[in-house]
């Protein structure tokens, strides 16, 4: 099955600056993966470039059969992601921005009522605006937004940070049921503990932004891809695994 | 794209609706600007009359660069202008959409503006039908002018002060166009008005024509 985020020496620039600097990387679809690595590792730039945000200029990047280096902008209504900056208006109501974004990717009503209501802002918050909402609150404005373009490809960029343990776990079990659902998800994340216990596979960036081509973690048997999180138990010892981890060249 | 554009207009609207800026601010500010000119020239009352089509653009030009400015900030903050590359809304539309909810922050200051003119500089109005035109013709022009201008310099540091650098000489033309349409109705010649009415127009399809064209580029390179 051809992989839903396939980056063979992937060379994005930021200015003139190489924030990625030949990546390997592939996803199938249904799998859930963590980068992972210190600050300036190119965690960020790995999610947006695959949204098609920051071009790719060498190498091969196909995300969902779009090659981003011919034309990225056809991917982009297919992907959602949650990055550090939320995309919301703060003179708006929490229900102006989910229906103004979820309107703009072509939800109808009735998935921007799910995805507010998945998100537990269907109640008093709805009609609050956005701009006296705490940094918790902004990000579940966020995900409902995401929720309600309901994306093939979920781009997080520490997803957790500045969510109460409650909404953490809520976040989890949306990212399970996506996943379920067919979604696939990559997550930048610095909370490795929590990131790690979602994720498929771990892939490890560092220093120079390169990534090693992925390999199995010692003890796990095969290099296949998980297509889903079921498939991998399956195909493990019935006690659950630590993920697999792909380390810096 | 016109229902992109219809989304934008709505959100724009709305966010100037919310926080109150127009009605606080630009709308005070504008009002004061004629009422200086009042002051400054208030001796001489002919000269007055004679000046207020000109001085009335010139305050409109003022309220049209909050106006702009205000409406290039909405999508400056917290990752707005990823979240509309992402959602895959006609470049074309947000422009359109944009210019429009300008166009409509402007036509209602110009109304103000226009009582605030008859009312301080004892201005009758005469030849309606001219005026209308013309102001609907320069509006666009300028909103349209405003909204390609604002994301030209989009995300820059001195994007405040670059932004009326970049934009007054290009309304130049407008200014020039406005106002002597305007003389030429308020003076009860409106045949002398047509032709100045006419480049508005053609102004205000030029700029929108551009400004469609041009920013999706201006989105990408952002």
């Amino acid at each position: 099955m051809e992989p839903v985020v396939h980056l063979r020496a992937a060379v994005a620039l930021l200015g003139r600056f190489p924030a990625l600097a030949g990546i390997d990387l592939d996803v199938a679809r249904g799998e859930i993966v963590l980068l992972r690595g210190p600050n300036g590792a190119g965690k960020t730039t790995v999610l947006r470039a695959c949204a098609g945000l920051v071009p790719v200029v060498r190498g091969e990047a196909v995300v969902l059969g779009h090659d981003l280096r011919r034309d990225p902008r056809p991917v982009r209504r297919h992907v959602g992601l949650l990055g550090h900056a939320t995309g919301l208006f703060d003179d708006l109501t929490v229900a102006d921005n989910v229906r103004f974004w979820g309107r703009a990717c072509g939800a109808d009503p009735g998935d921007i009522a799910a995805a507010m209501a998945l998100v537990g802002l269907d109640g008093r918050l709805r009609d609050v605006s956005v701009g006296r909402l705490s940094a918790g609150q902004r990000r579940r404005t966020s995900l409902a937004c995401l929720l309600a373009r309901r994306p093939e490809l979920w781009l997080l960029d520490e997803p957790h940070a500045g969510l109460d343990h409650e909404t953490r776990d809520q976040l989890d079990g949306l990212i399970g049921r996506a996943v379920e659902q067919g979604a696939t998800v990559l997550i930048a994340s610095h909370e490795l503990d929590r990131a790690e216990s979602l994720a498929h596979r771990v892939v490890e960036l560092a220093g120079g932004m390169t990534v090693a081509p992925a390999r199995p973690a010692p003890g796990v048997p095969t290099a296949e891809m998980p297509v889903s999180r079921t498939q991998e138990r399956e195909a493990s010892s019935p006690s659950p695994s630590p993920p697999e981890v792909s380390h810096v060249a | 794209m016109w229902r992109d554009a219809a989304l934008v207009a709505g959100r724009d609207l709305r966010v100037e609706l919310r926080s109150r800026v127009t009605t606080n601010q630009v709308a005070p500010f504008s009002v004061l600007v004629l009422i200086l000119f009042a002051f400054a020239l208030d001796p001489d009352r002919q000269l007055l009359e004679r000046l207020a089509s000109g001085l009335y653009w010139t305050a409109v030009l003022f309220a049209a660069l909050l106006a702009i400015s205000r409406s290039a900030a909405i999508d400056e903050t917290d990752g707005v202008r990823d979240a509309l590359r992402l959602s895959g809304i006609d470049p074309a539309g947000v422009f359109v959409g944009k210019a429009a909810a300008v166009a409509v922050v402007l036509l209602g200051l110009e109304v103000l503006l226009g009582v605030g003119v008859v009312v301080l500089y004892g201005v009758d109005l005469a030849g309606a039908g001219l005026v209308v035109l013309a102001a609907l013709a320069a509006t666009v022009a300028v909103a349209a002018t405003g909204t390609l201008y604002g994301a030209l310099v989009s995300g820059l540091r001195v994007r405040e002060t670059l932004l009326p650098l970049l934009l007054l000489p290009v309304l130049a033309p407008v200014l020039i166009g406005a106002t002597r349409a305007f003389e030429a109705a308020l003076a009860g010649v409106p045949t002398d008005g047509w032709p100045w009415c006419g480049l508005l127009a053609g102004l205000a399809v030029l700029y929108a024509v551009a400004g469609a064209l041009a920013y999706g580029t201006l989105l990408e390179g952002s």
